[in-house]
């Protein structure tokens, strides 16, 4: 590991004051100090913010506010969240284990890098490593990336699960930095590679994460699903975070449905949402909704199993949501 | 950089380079070489011990970021020469073969048994979820074993839940 310097914020005006080029924020370190032990992260400096003051969970009216501190297990646990948003409970839940999820922190998770391979073998070149390297996973291994919304510059997924339930809530995401502070909204944090496939989001170098805000929830019923190569312990092949409202007259009232596991941001699938408002809910109406979403898939030859197990998690998901 | 930590309950101020990873002050620095190192990445829990009484990876963690926090590993988890109850459920229900993922699965089952709240398994998240042999066996997935010594570890800790 390149050697750094170490130092610990007090506040997150403190922190933002104190970062200078070539520093990185330190939360919880379960994906950045991986990362720094690969050498695909070499930071001058850490400036620690994950003992900041800012580990609260909130209610906000009928909605909640999330400090970037938090960590995970403690809000897989909060009465809140477990009683309003079970859609974010169960998708914090079926990340990573029991220790990382009290290490990390709710700011660290939605900036935890891809897990591409070769993103993560600094012997390998990538794009997103370094900018007009290449991208070997296109011809290589693949299996695991994206389907939506890739570019010829990169097809990484973004692994978080935490971060498709927000994206499917849409929460807004708190962010002050040397420019002053802002509100990014989920979706909307993450970027689509394009041709900047190093950037992962919108963020400007020195913006902080304070902070989470969720609206109210969605009326209807919520879950998240997950499908993974083992029982537990592993990150998204495919997953779905999915709310579900059905009228008295049995056509869908209102719907979010997010992807993850698919593509270089968690995906709101508005085409499907589009599809489903007003129609019939039931496996007629559920599979054409999905069908509408996954229109705009492009496989690659080793990941083409994700387009139909996301199309038929869609359906299995919505159906347990219907009353 | 000097920092002080609270090991098995003795303080302990030592200077570290910031790379030093927790894991590493334990085993090279203070020599307690109960917790394993498996993997080095977060993967296989080898590592856990219990920082301020929370299950956590100790590959993960510098210990710059510890500083002034109460470490707990596995050769504190015994007292007054009495075994933890862990430990002599895992003898009773040969919980292990070889023994290296072993220090790992007793940390982190004396930090889940004091945790809250559901799992990724339970099926009403508005009740407390009786700790069921699928509910241990999600709630320790962060520590695997090798030699699949799983059936014990199961049972042992389903026992001492009890
Ligand atoms: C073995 C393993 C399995 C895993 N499985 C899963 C899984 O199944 N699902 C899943 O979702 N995740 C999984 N993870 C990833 C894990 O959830 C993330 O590593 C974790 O959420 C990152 O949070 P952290 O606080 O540790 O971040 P850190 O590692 O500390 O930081 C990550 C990034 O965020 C930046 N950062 C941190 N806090 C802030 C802030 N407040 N403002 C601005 N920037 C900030 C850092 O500079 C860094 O770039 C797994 C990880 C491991 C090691
Ligand atoms: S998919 Fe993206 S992260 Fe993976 S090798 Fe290609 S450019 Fe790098
Ligand atoms: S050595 Fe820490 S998890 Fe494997
Ligand atoms: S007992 Fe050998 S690895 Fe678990």
């Amino acid at each position: 590991m390149k050697p750094f310097e170490y130092t610990r914020a007090g506040a997150a005006a403190g922190a933002v004051a104190l970062f200078r080029p070539g520093d990185m924020y330190l939360g919880g370190g379960t994906n950045l100090v991986d990362l720094m032990r690969l050498g695909v992260a070499e930071p001058e400096r850490l400036v620690d913010v994950s003992r900041l003051p800012l580990d609260r969970v909130e209610a906000d009216g009928d909605g909640l506010r999330v400090g970037a501190a938090v960590r995970n297990s403690d809000l897989g646990a909060h009465p809140l969240v477990l009683a309003r948003y079970p859609m974010l409970a169960r998708a914090v839940l079926s990340g990573a284990s029991g220790q990382i999820r009290n290490m990390a922190t709710v700011g660290g998770n939605l900036l935890q890098r891809t897990r591409c391979p070769y993103f993560q073998d600094v012997s390998k070149p990538c794009n997103k490593r370094l900018r007009g390297s290449g991208c070997p996973a296109i011809p290589g291994d693949h299996a695991h990336l994206a389907v939506l919304g890739h570019s010829p510059a990169c097809v990484a997924t973004h692994p978080s699960d935490m971060a498709v339930a927000l994206a499917a809530l849409d929460a807004r995401v708190h962010v002050t930095g040397p420019a002053g502070s802002r509100e990014v909204p989920m979706p909307g944090l993450h970027r689509l590679p394009g041709d900047e496939p190093d950037r992962d989001t919108v963020l400007e170098p020195g913006e902080l994460i304070t902070a989470v805000a969720l609206p109210p929830p969605p009326p209807g019923r919520a879950t998240y699903r997950k499908v993974r190569e083992r029982a537990s312990f592993a990150f998204a092949l495919v997953s779905v975070a999915a709310a579900l409202d059905v009228g008295a007259d049995g056509t869908v009232a209102g719907v979010r449905l997010a992807l993850g596991g698919v593509a270089h941001a968690p995906w709101r699938a508005t085409r499907a949402e589009a599809a489903l408002l007003g129609a019939p809910a039931g496996e007629e109406a559920f599979a054409r909704a999905a069908e509408a979403e996954l229109e705009q898939a492009v496989p690659l030859p080793r990941n083409a199993y994700k387009v139909p197990l996301a199309r038929n998690l869609i359906v299995q998901t919505l159906r347990e949501l219907t009353p | 950089m000097e920092i002080t930590l609270r090991v098995n309950g003795d303080e302990r101020t030592l200077p570290v380079d910031p790379r030093t990873s927790l894991l590493d002050l334990l085993r090279e620095r203070l020599g307690l070489t109960g917790s394993k190192k498996g993997c080095d990445h977060g993967q296989c829990g080898a590592c856990t011990v219990l920082l301020e009484g929370r299950r956590v990876n100790a590959c993960l963690l510098l210990a710059v970021a510890c500083d002034g926090l109460a470490v707990t590993t596995v050769e504190g988890l015994a007292g007054d020469g009495a075994l933890h109850p862990l430990q002599e459920a895992f003898i009773a229900h040969d919980a292990f073969q070889c023994g290296y993922c072993t220090p790992g699965q007793l940390c982190s089952a004396a930090g889940m048994l004091a945790e809250r709240g559901p799992s990724a398994v339970t099926e009403d998240l508005a009740a407390e979820p009786g700790l069921t042999a699928g509910e241990i066996r999600e709630r320790m997935s962060g520590n695997l074993c090798r030699c699949g010594a799983y059936q014990g570890i199961v049972a042992a800790i389903a026992e001492v839940a009890r």
